[in-house]
């Protein structure tokens, strides 16, 4: 899987670095997401769409290839 | 059209929904809605449609924009410089950008043994008291009131100038003086702590804004908004969530024992839903679900609703501390959606696991149909919660 973000749109709630911290992280400047892993590991799958669809500005997008 | 929107609670039922909301959410989720300012606006109750709705930049947070659901609630009035929760983008998003920093997933984190030791000492002082005691008054608000003043910067021994009035700002019914003296006398005290930062600052939030480009009077709002937000907020899902789990012992006895405080915290948040709706009016005409939104009307979502809805939450009305409840609507949707969940998340996961492990035979020291209910606060939970442990 490949993982976009639109740090445009990002209002830094964190949902994606609580729910998987391994692909995503926060700026300390303002919280804006900063992406780890474009392609993460299978076993990070299920935590990543979680992520996406938490995401209350839909700033995660997920392709697969 | 229904005539007003539902707020009574099921006798015997104090978590669930008030009454009235599970049936229009399966008949109708988009309902036309009776305001008591005469304002025929719309009711959404699915979870589809709440998100739908608070991500949709159509709908505006605007507060003069707004129609209030429920009566007793003080008149909108356009948002004062800095009250970013009232405004758009781009507005919002200055605000939003300098401010989301301080509250990240890695910062709130840090806290999690200071919160521990602030939990520690609440729950040694119940100890010491001995039952029964109020929990509301012993952990519930200090906790979370001790963290955002220390966060803030806000000197936690004058809580005597703030913590009843920014309660009085949340109370249904009170009388527009009323609500002008708490808020005078609140942003009064903010007003002075700005001041005694810019001569002397400390390490602190409030002090480190200083620095940015935002003016004295933008700052002093800021942090009327966020101590409002902090001291009311955590502390009723904290006692609330005490509430629920004495009355699940099953599930109390799961979080003492297991290892699954993250998901139990939000199980909890889904469950309680303590902020029972939030409004957004349209900006122009907008179809949604075979409707016709006008410019101009007022749409209330309600959070409990949404959060209970079976088409989102398998056997939604039954609370499971182990199932994977991510995806509620507890903390809102949308660019709106609450800045401090992180700080709220590590709260709760700290101290309502720690109550419960310190008294493991923790019970209600009063009958469950007399714990009184905040059905007269914006903030849904409980005045008081008598408990008791020991023999």
């Amino acid at each position: 899987m490949r993982v976009g973000v639109d740090t445009g749109a990002c209002v830094g709630s964190g949902q994606c670095a609580f729910l998987a911290p391994e692909v995503f992280d926060q700026r300390e400047e303002d919280g804006v997401v900063e992406l780890l892993r474009e392609e993460p590991p299978e076993d990070r799958r299920q935590a990543v769409l979680r992520a996406a669809r938490s995401c209350p500005t839909h700033a995660i997008r997920v392709t697969e290839p | 059209m229904v005539a007003s929107l539902p707020t009574g609670r099921r006798a015997g039922r104090p978590f669930d929904p008030p009454a009235g909301l599970a049936e229009l959410r399966e008949r109708r989720p988009l309902s036309r809605l009776g305001y008591p300012d005469g304002h025929e606006g719309w009711l959404v109750t699915s979870h589809a449609l709440v998100r739908e709705v608070l991500a949709d930049r159509r709908f505006s947070a605007r507060a003069e924009l707004q129609h209030m659901p429920v009566p007793g609630m003080p008149e909108p009035w356009p948002a004062e410089p800095g009250v970013f929760g009232s405004m758009d983008p781009p507005e919002h998003t200055r605000y939003r950008r300098l401010l989301a920093g301080r509250f990240t997933v890695r910062r709130m984190r840090l806290l999690t043994e200071r919160i521990e030791e602030a939990t520690g000492e609440r729950l040694a002082a119940m100890e010491r008291q001995g039952p029964p005691v109020d929990l509301v008054g012993a952990l519930a608000q200090p906790v979370p009131a001790r963290l955002i003043c220390e966060l803030l910067g806000v000197p936690y021994d004058d809580r005597e100038r703030f913590q009843r009035h920014t309660l009085d700002l949340f109370r249904l019914g009170a009388s527009p003086e009323e609500t002008a003296a708490a808020y005078t006398t609140v942003h009064e005290y903010v007003r002075e702590l700005v001041a005694a930062k810019r001569a002397a600052p400390t390490d602190d939030l409030l002090s480190d804004l200083l620095g940015s480009d935002l003016t004295d009077e933008e700052l002093v709002n800021i942090g009327f908004v966020l101590l409002g937000a902090g001291l009311d907020t955590t502390a009723n899902m904290l006692a609330l969530g005490a509430f629920a789990l004495l009355e699940h012992p099953g599930q109390a006895e799961a979080l003492r024992d297991g290892d699954l405080a993250d998901d139990a915290v939000e199980e909890l948040l889904r469950y309680l839903s303590v902020i029972p709706f939030t409004v957004r009016t349209a900006l122009e005409d907008v179809e949604l679900h075979g409707e016709r939104i006008r410019a101009g009307e007022t749409v209330t979502v309600s959070i409990p609703a949404a959060n209970r809805d079976p088409a989102r939450f398998a056997d939604p009305d039954l609370l499971d501390l182990t199932r994977a409840s991510g995806g509620h609507v507890a903390f809102g949707h949308g660019v709106h959606q609450c800045l401090g969940q992180q700080l709220a998340r590590v709260e709760l996961r700290v101290a309502l696991p720690a109550l419960f492990r310190r008294f493991p035979t923790l019970r209600l020291a009063a009958p469950a149909g007399r714990v009184p209910l905040r059905t007269d606060m914006i903030i849904y939970g409980v005045h008081r919660l008598p408990v008791a442990w020991g023999d």
